[in-house]
């Protein structure tokens, strides 16, 4: 995988500042201020954000909307960490969108690597993990999760993608967290879809496959990630 | 035929209505928020029902390709109810979200001060968040009830084409008409107006500042009901392009005027395709 757009604070900014034109740009340098300066101020700025700046892929990072990634600029100006920046974000979960909830899994790592947030976002996690939605449980199983769930509920996630309809290859950390138990789990529904006479997805097939009688992560040496 | 169903509880109905909907021409809807047939209980199943209405349902709309916005507000039978009265302060959090297309539906049902009182500040929220608004009008003492919200609203001050009133008939289209609101109806099998009476009005009235909805809910209603009245025109001799401007464009200008409505096609969710969804529950 190439760099991340969030890996660094600097990046991100610089990346928002080519992609945002005046207007959406003062308001994100307003907007940055002020959720500086008082935390609360990120309520209504935070479902704003799409309607000031804008929802298109960022040029040159495709994986991200520029909604997704002011709303990840605004949470990383929070003079907030830890537990206390959970609480805030727990607060814009529960009272947003579907475009807030997957703003806020999104920048859960990059809360993680600068501000601190530790597994105290993990709630989070799995209440997405607990949605229909797939885009919802798409930017659940994020690096966040690949560093924080622990083993049963990362492999309950896995599953949970290959069932809905998220392609693995979008789960994070997928080969570095695979065990021999998430092999038994993906062989099993393979196989109740083949005796059921369904379609298998190609990319379930394969990591089936691949799993399939995979010794557990620490028994391999040399294991790819 | 390309329709815009400006009223329409589609949390009420199934993933078949979704199809036979985009199939008969359905491509975008409003979700006023409203009582659900059993009443509430506290705020906190209201900020659940806000949810659905931000979240699961318009992403199964976009399963199927329809567009789905909604308006928010607490509904007049509830706003009686002194259990759920508090949602009004929870609802500017809400207020402020990108699917969130006017205020509604507000108004009366059986014309108590409560209802008044609710009433009132949720046109001042309108104001303050530069939202129009639905306004549903009771289904008994209906005449006395439109006329009581036509003088609310003036007193309010709002711009009376940011305001349409819905459920109308033969007796109350016409204050409406003459106080500068959209006029909005509501098609239903049995009750409220039905296709046929409906072409009589628009051949009285024409078809600027009107809305037709089929208000489908939990109750006995017709989601297509949008579509029959388009064909009872075209039977009637109007041309297709009056169709198109009250069954797309009328709605589309109305909810416009909040800044917030997109309509072109729904983005593919994630799992690409209607076949393998998760509305499904799992291809």
């Amino acid at each position: 995988m190439g760099p991340d757009l969030v890996s660094d604070v600097q990046t991100l900014h610089t990346v928002l500042h080519r992609a945002l034109e005046e207007p959406a740009e003062h308001w994100l340098e307003l907007a940055i201020a002020r959720c500086a300066a008082d935390h609360a101020a990120i309520t209504t700025l935070f479902p704003s954000a799409r309607r000031a700046c804008g929802g298109n892929p960022v040029p040159g990072w495709p994986d991200w909307s520029v909604d997704q990634a002011v709303r990840t600029r605004l949470l990383l100006a929070l003079p907030l960490s830890g537990e206390a920046l959970a609480t805030t974000l727990s607060d814009l979960y529960h009272h947003g969108d579907s475009a807030e909830r997957i703003a806020v899994l999104r920048a859960l790592a990059p809360l993680d690597r600068h501000r601190r947030l530790g597994a105290a976002g993990l709630p989070l996690v799995r209440n997405a993990l607990r949605t229909n939605d797939t885009r919802i449980i798409q930017a659940a199983m994020g690096p966040y999760a690949a560093d924080h769930l622990e083993n049963a509920a990362y492999r309950q996630g896995v599953l949970k993608c290959a069932f809905v309809g998220v392609p693995l290859d979008v789960v994070a950390g997928l080969w570095r967290r695979a065990d021999q138990e998430l092999g038994r789990m993906l062989n099993d529904l393979v196989r109740e879809r083949r005796a059921a006479g369904r379609s298998i997805r190609p990319d379930v097939a394969a990591a089936a496959l691949r799993l399939h009688h995979r010794p557990d992560p620490g028994q391999e040496l040399g294991g790819e990630n | 035929m390309r329709i815009f169903d400006p009223h329409i509880h589609m949390s009420s109905r199934t993933t078949d209505d979704y199809e036979h909907m985009r199939e008969a021409g359905i491509r975008a809807v409003v979700e006023p928020a409203f009582w659900m047939g059993q009443p509430r209980t506290s705020p906190a199943t209201f900020i659940d029902y806000f949810d659905s209405l931000l979240g699961w349902e318009p992403y199964r709309a976009s399963q199927f390709g329809v567009r789905h916005h909604c308006a928010l507000a607490l509904n007049p039978k509830e706003a009686e109810d002194p259990r759920c009265r508090d949602v009004l302060d929870l609802l500017p959090r809400y207020l402020v979200k990108d699917g969130v297309v006017a205020v509604g539906e507000v108004g009366y049902d059986s014309m108590t001060a409560a209802e008044e009182e609710a009433f009132q500040r949720q046109l001042d929220l309108a104001r303050e968040f530069d939202l129009p608004v639905l306004v549903h009008t009771p289904h008994r003492d209906k005449i006395a009830g439109t006329r009581r919200s036509i003088d609310v609203l003036r007193e309010a001050g709002l711009p009376p084409e940011r305001v349409v009133i819905d459920h109308l008939n033969e007796l109350t289209v016409a204050m409406v008409v003459e106080a500068g609101h959209w006029a909005g109806f509501s098609i239903y099998p049995e009750t409220k107006m039905d296709e046929r009476r409906m072409v009589a009005l628009l051949l009285e009235y024409g078809v600027e500042r009107m809305m037709v909805n089929s208000a489908a809910d939990w109750g006995r209603s017709d989601p297509l009901k949008t579509r029959e009245v388009g064909l009872a025109m075209l039977a009637s001799g109007f041309s297709s392009h009056d169709v198109e401007a009250l069954l797309w464009h009328n709605p589309a200008a109305f909810y416009g005027q909040s800044g917030r409505l997109q309509l072109d096609e729904p983005e593919a969710p994630a799992a690409g395709d209607f076949a393998g969804n998760t509305v499904m529950r799992g291809a």
